[in-house]
């Protein structure tokens, strides 16, 4: 039983650390965060997946598919 | 040439580039130099215990608390764009940009994003050591995440380290110190940070400025302004020093990048340096590109010969000499060589190619070893990007603004030279207050700075068209073919957001600053 506490109490601290600090923030910090999460957001989950796709991942299955589109785009060829 | 290129797709992709990445930049600087002031005003809280030490040191961690958490993720938008705007050409770097990026993502997520909250949240929760230990390593951590983005891009400019695969189509690093150690690195990471720390030596100096000019928290400015004066002299005195380094690395490995930033057309003995220029256009042609001439220039005689060579003496061949050729001093090869041996480099891949489709293994292997050897490598392979171009004269970029930037970079850069030194002055002799011109001067210097960090990167992108990776590929082959109404879209939006962003974080940081330090 005390092991398996001590083992934990590292964890705790950490966790305690980041809740404390996230529950006392200032003003300006919870402002920050805010922006921070619509950007993450707006970036991760709209712009990405929406708007900026692998170019070659999306058309080609395989890297052998990948380099002889590149390879005919680079000799001029294209199918 | 790419037969169904469309440049008003690759002219929107590079407007859409330059936009991220402009404002990608307007956050990165003060991260990488605020952090290492915030740093050393702690030190000083440290050692001396003053609590006014700490509340100044507090009020600096805000503004650059605010500045890092807004401009955070603004620079994955760039590796976005790789992917879909710049396909071909993300696929041909291969794995260069892996280990570096792969080496930064480690470091800015582990070292900056832990140390970043021991910062914030660990003050009367840590020890006082421990909370300045963390303090220097986020500013470490900064500044050595810049640096593997800077060997990536310096790679782009002077691709050194790799080896073309024609099966894959991909450049594989054969030398991780080659890339790692190339000099347009070295100079890059140098003139970059230190051009880092003068950017936020000047907003700190500025903003304590403001706090003087309202006769409020004096002794908090004077000290900000002590501090920042001594580390944005030094700072302004590297940017010039590893400035003066980089200009020598980019006339040997960039030479009509070189030539372009200074608009010297025509290659002589004793080449002055402008100091100060106003051009316009000529009559006289590139090829079809019309030829700058100067309205008016202040030269520095012989000044440009000392700088690439060392000797006033020395030919510093021009545009027209590295394009065309024709003189006799200049030995090197002209474009036009370049493009004819560049065309035989893509015929050796057509050639390849076409083994591949016949399945000849026998000619597959003995093109293989081909594309391994030295003289192929140094004769051929190195200008596999001018098999692309049209004319000799697509390799000259745009001389106005490679010539404006570097410029507008220079001029500036001595003016903080002087903003600071005066600033050091004034402070030690206690008349700084009285002065109130110059604090004046000091807080217009805000977005002057910004406006010298941007030139600096203007010049360095604008200055090596057309290539996206220099002598290997020109912008025109690495785009993908998407509509180019998409890249528009995106465009807008990005300009949305950031424009978004940066109105957040200016409101954010004007409330913070009137509010002032507190404890």
């Amino acid at each position: 039983m005390m092991i398996k506490r001590n083992y934990f109490l590292p964890l705790y601290k950490v966790i305690h650390f980041y809740y404390d600090g996230f529950r006392n923030m200032s003003s300006w910090g919870k402002k920050v965060w805010v922006i921070i999460i619509i950007k993450l957001f707006i970036i991760f989950a709209v712009l990405k997946i929406f708007f900026f796709p692998d170019f070659l991942q999306k058309k080609f299955d395989t890297d052998s598919k990948r380099s002889e589109y590149v390879i005919d785009q680079l000799t001029n060829s294209p199918e | 040439m790419i037969e169904h290129i469309d440049m008003s797709l690759v002219d929107w992709s590079r407007a859409q580039f330059a936009l991220t990445a402009i404002y990608h930049w307007i956050f990165v600087p003060l991260t990488l130099g605020l952090s290492f002031i915030v740093a050393m005003m702690e030190t000083i809280y440290v050692r001396t215990g003053n609590e006014e030490w700490k509340r100044l040191t507090r009020f600096w961690m805000t503004l650059f608390g605010i500045n890092f958490a807004i401009g955070v993720a603004t620079g994955i938008i760039l590796e976005f764009e790789f992917g879909t705007n710049w396909s071909n050409y993300s696929w041909f770097v291969g794995d260069i940009f892996g280990a570096p990026l792969a080496i930064e993502g480690i470091l800015a997520f582990f070292l900056e994003s832990t140390f970043v909250a021991v910062m914030f949240f660990g003050w009367n929760k840590v020890s006082k050591k421990f909370h300045l230990a963390s303090t220097w390593l986020v500013a470490i951590g900064a500044n050595l995440s810049a640096l593997w983005i800077l060997v990536a891009n310096a790679w782009m400019q002077n691709p050194v380290g790799m080896m073309f695969n024609p099966d894959t189509a991909r450049n594989e690093m054969i030398n991780f110190w080659a890339v790692l150690f190339n000099p347009v690195a070295i100079d890059k990471f140098l003139h970059t940070i230190s051009s880092g720390f003068l950017l936020a030596s000047v907003f700190v100096m500025g903003i304590s400025s403001w706090f003087l000019l309202k006769k409020r928290e004096e002794w908090m400015a004077q000290r900000s302004i002590l501090i920042t004066a001594i580390f944005g002299l030094l700072s302004s005195l590297m940017v010039a020093f590893t400035g003066d380094s980089s200009a020598r690395t980019i006339a040997k490995v960039q030479p009509v990048k070189f030539a372009a930033l200074e608009a010297h057309y025509n290659g002589k003995q004793n080449a002055g340096l402008v100091a100060f220029g106003i051009l316009k256009d000529s009559d006289k042609k590139i090829g079809d590109k019309k030829v700058k001439d100067f309205a008016f220039k202040i030269e520095i005689p012989g000044f440009l010969s000392v700088l690439t060579e060392g000797d006033k003496n020395a030919f510093v061949p021009g545009i027209n000499d590295l394009v065309m050729g024709g003189v006799a001093e200049y030995k090197g090869l002209t474009v036009a060589d370049k493009m004819q041996r560049g065309t035989d480099a893509k015929d050796v891949l057509n050639d390849y190619k076409r083994a591949k489709l016949v399945n000849n293994k026998e000619q597959l292997e003995f093109i293989k070893e081909y594309f391994r050897s030295k003289n192929f490598i140094e004769e051929n392979l190195k200008y596999f990007g001018y098999a692309f171009l049209d004319l000799p004269e697509d390799a000259i970029p745009n001389v106005s603004v490679s010539f404006y930037s570097f410029h507008i970079m220079v001029i500036l850069g001595f003016f903080f030279i002087l903003v600071c030194t005066l600033s050091l002055i004034l402070v030690l002799r206690g008349t700084l207050l009285k002065n109130r011109w110059f604090l004046r001067i000091v807080l217009i210097s805000i977005p002057l700075v910004y406006i010298a960090s941007e030139s600096g990167w203007i010049l360095a992108e604008m200055g090596r068209q057309p290539w996206i990776i220099q002598d290997l590929m020109p912008v025109t082959v690495a785009v993908s073919q998407i509509s180019t109404g998409s890249v528009m879209t995106t465009f807008i939006l990005f300009a949305i957001l950031f424009t978004a962003l940066l109105i957040a974080e200016v409101s954010i940081m004007i409330k913070q600053i009137k509010t002032g330090p507190k404890l």
